[in-house]
């Protein structure tokens, strides 16, 4: 089970509170756990992977374990703690705001 | 009784505006989607309590809401708007081609008749369609790979397609900033600029066949080859769909501005709002008037009881103006500092619905039985 922190905007839209959880099988990576993420959750495509390129939008950062982890490779391995599911995956809106 | 619904997007979320046919007192809910840029909101002529919404931000991107009860409750639908094919190149603002990127839907379209088919509007330029209630959305390729299509460049808001007009199943015309206007006759499978008549002296060819900042146009439904446009500078007419222009500035302070309408009941009464200039996006000496015409152009009168006539430096977006099919017709505006102004008597007076919203970037009427 992964654990996954939204932000505000992205909990309304999706119609949860705290923390969501999913299922991966297999390697769990950003690709993987976006994947579970948007299957369980439809209304979130697009909003943190642009739908064409699905690469992270610009103004999206992913944090784990007190790293960012945002420019890591979509396919590289998630830490450890995320996988036993000790720590969250959290997507984060970005300090672009005004 | 009739009544009346107001959608206002703003910067920070949509509003929905509601009063009985006198138009005197209004109720005012929302914000629905706040710290949402909302863009557009239109409700469907088929279904007024169909209304679908573009909703965005830089941070998560384009969502589309859908209400199927008249703007209490909201259900996003699909929002992957994919360019059909080949992408292709506009010219960006240094000049060098840009591949077609898509940034925001700014105006989505009911049809007068399917509540499930919506045009929309979109940045970089491009037309889509839903025929499922928003479910999925397909491009109408024929605008986007025109021609003249690697030779569009944005104006300072974006290459945006921001005026949709459908007159029957052949007909639309579309505007895109800053390309110019455009009509297809078969049904968006091919697109003809029409433009001739506009002069831009913001272009290196002042009447170059496409490259005009069109700001909107607008039309009477009993009259559908009679369009109005306000461009960049000067306010226009055509006769002819959009085969010819003339400009009808006539005596207006200024005629820089962003919205043109059309009077419900008399297709010949125009209303624009007058701003400085390019660069001064506010009103002429600090006056909010909104100017009518009663002769389709050239003639116009200020109309500013109720309006700020002092130290006013708010600014109009194109599509934060609207008209109610009640008599006398109603006018409504909303500005940049978040005013909503509404005229229940064609223009004569006016008064503020709410005051204090985010930015407003767009007012839709409903006219409800």
């Amino acid at each position: 089970m992964i654990r996954v922190v939204l932000p505000a905007h992205l909990r309304k839209l999706a119609r949860v509170d705290g923390e969501v959880q999913v299922d991966v099988e297999g390697a769990v990576t950003q690709r993987s756990v976006l994947d579970a993420l948007e299957a369980r959750y439809p209304m979130l495509r697009g909003t943190i992977r642009d739908h064409v390129t699905q690469r992270r939008r610009a103004f999206v950062r992913f944090f784990a374990c007190q790293e960012d982890l945002s420019n890591e490779a979509p396919d590289a391995p998630l830490p450890e703690a995320v996988a036993r599911g000790t720590e969250p995956f959290l997507v984060v809106g970005a300090m672009a705001g005004g | 009784m009739s009544g009346i619904r107001v959608l206002v997007g703003t910067r920070k979320g949509a509003f929905v505006l509601r009063s009985d046919g006198k138009r005197g007192r209004w109720d005012v809910a929302g914000p629905f989607f706040g710290g949402w840029e909302m863009y557009h909101l239109k409700g469907s002529p088929a279904d007024p309590n169909r209304i679908y919404a573009s909703q965005g931000t830089s941070w998560f991107g384009q969502l589309i809401q859908r209400s199927d009860d008249g703007g209490t409750t909201w259900e996003p639908v699909g929002n992957e708007f994919r360019y059909d094919g080949v992408t292709g190149t506009h010219l960006w603002y240094d000049g060098t081609p840009h591949p077609w990127d898509f940034a925001r839907v700014w105006h989505l379209e009911p049809s007068r008749t399917d509540p499930d088919t919506v045009y929309a509007g979109v940045e970089d330029a491009g037309l889509f369609r839903t025929t499922d209630g928003g479910k999925s959305w397909h491009e109408l390729p024929g605008l986007r790979t025109h021609e003249s299509a690697s030779s569009w460049q944005p104006g300072a808001g974006g290459l945006c397609l921001h005026t949709i007009i459908p007159v029957d199943a052949k007909r639309m015309f579309i505007a895109i900033s800053s390309a110019g206007a455009f009509r297809t006759d078969d049904g968006g499978t091919t697109w003809r600029p029409i433009n001739r008549g506009l002069r831009s002296e913001q272009i290196p060819n002042p009447t170059a066949e496409v490259g005009h900042c069109v700001h909107r146009i607008a039309m009477h439904a009993s009259r559908p080859n009679v369009l109005f446009m306000q461009k960049h500078w000067d306010v226009m007419r055509s006769d002819d769909a959009g085969a010819t222009w003339t400009e009808v500035s006539g005596n207006l302070p200024s005629d820089f501005g962003f919205p043109i309408d059309v009077h419900a009941h008399e297709p010949e009464t125009i209303y624009v709002v007058p701003i400085k200039s390019d660069s001064e996006h506010y009103p002429p000496e600090g006056k909010l008037r909104v100017y009518r015409s009663r002769s389709g152009g050239n003639e116009w009168e200020p109309l500013t009881k109720g309006l700020p006539q002092q130290d006013c430096y708010v600014n109009i977006l194109r599509d934060a103006m609207s008209v109610d099919a009640l008599e006398p017709c109603g006018v409504y505006f909303g500005t940049t500092g978040g005013q909503v102004y509404a005229s229940a008597d064609a223009g004569d007076s006016w008064a503020p619905i709410v005051r204090d919203l985010p930015a407003v970037l767009s007012v839709e009427v409903q006219t409800l039985p």
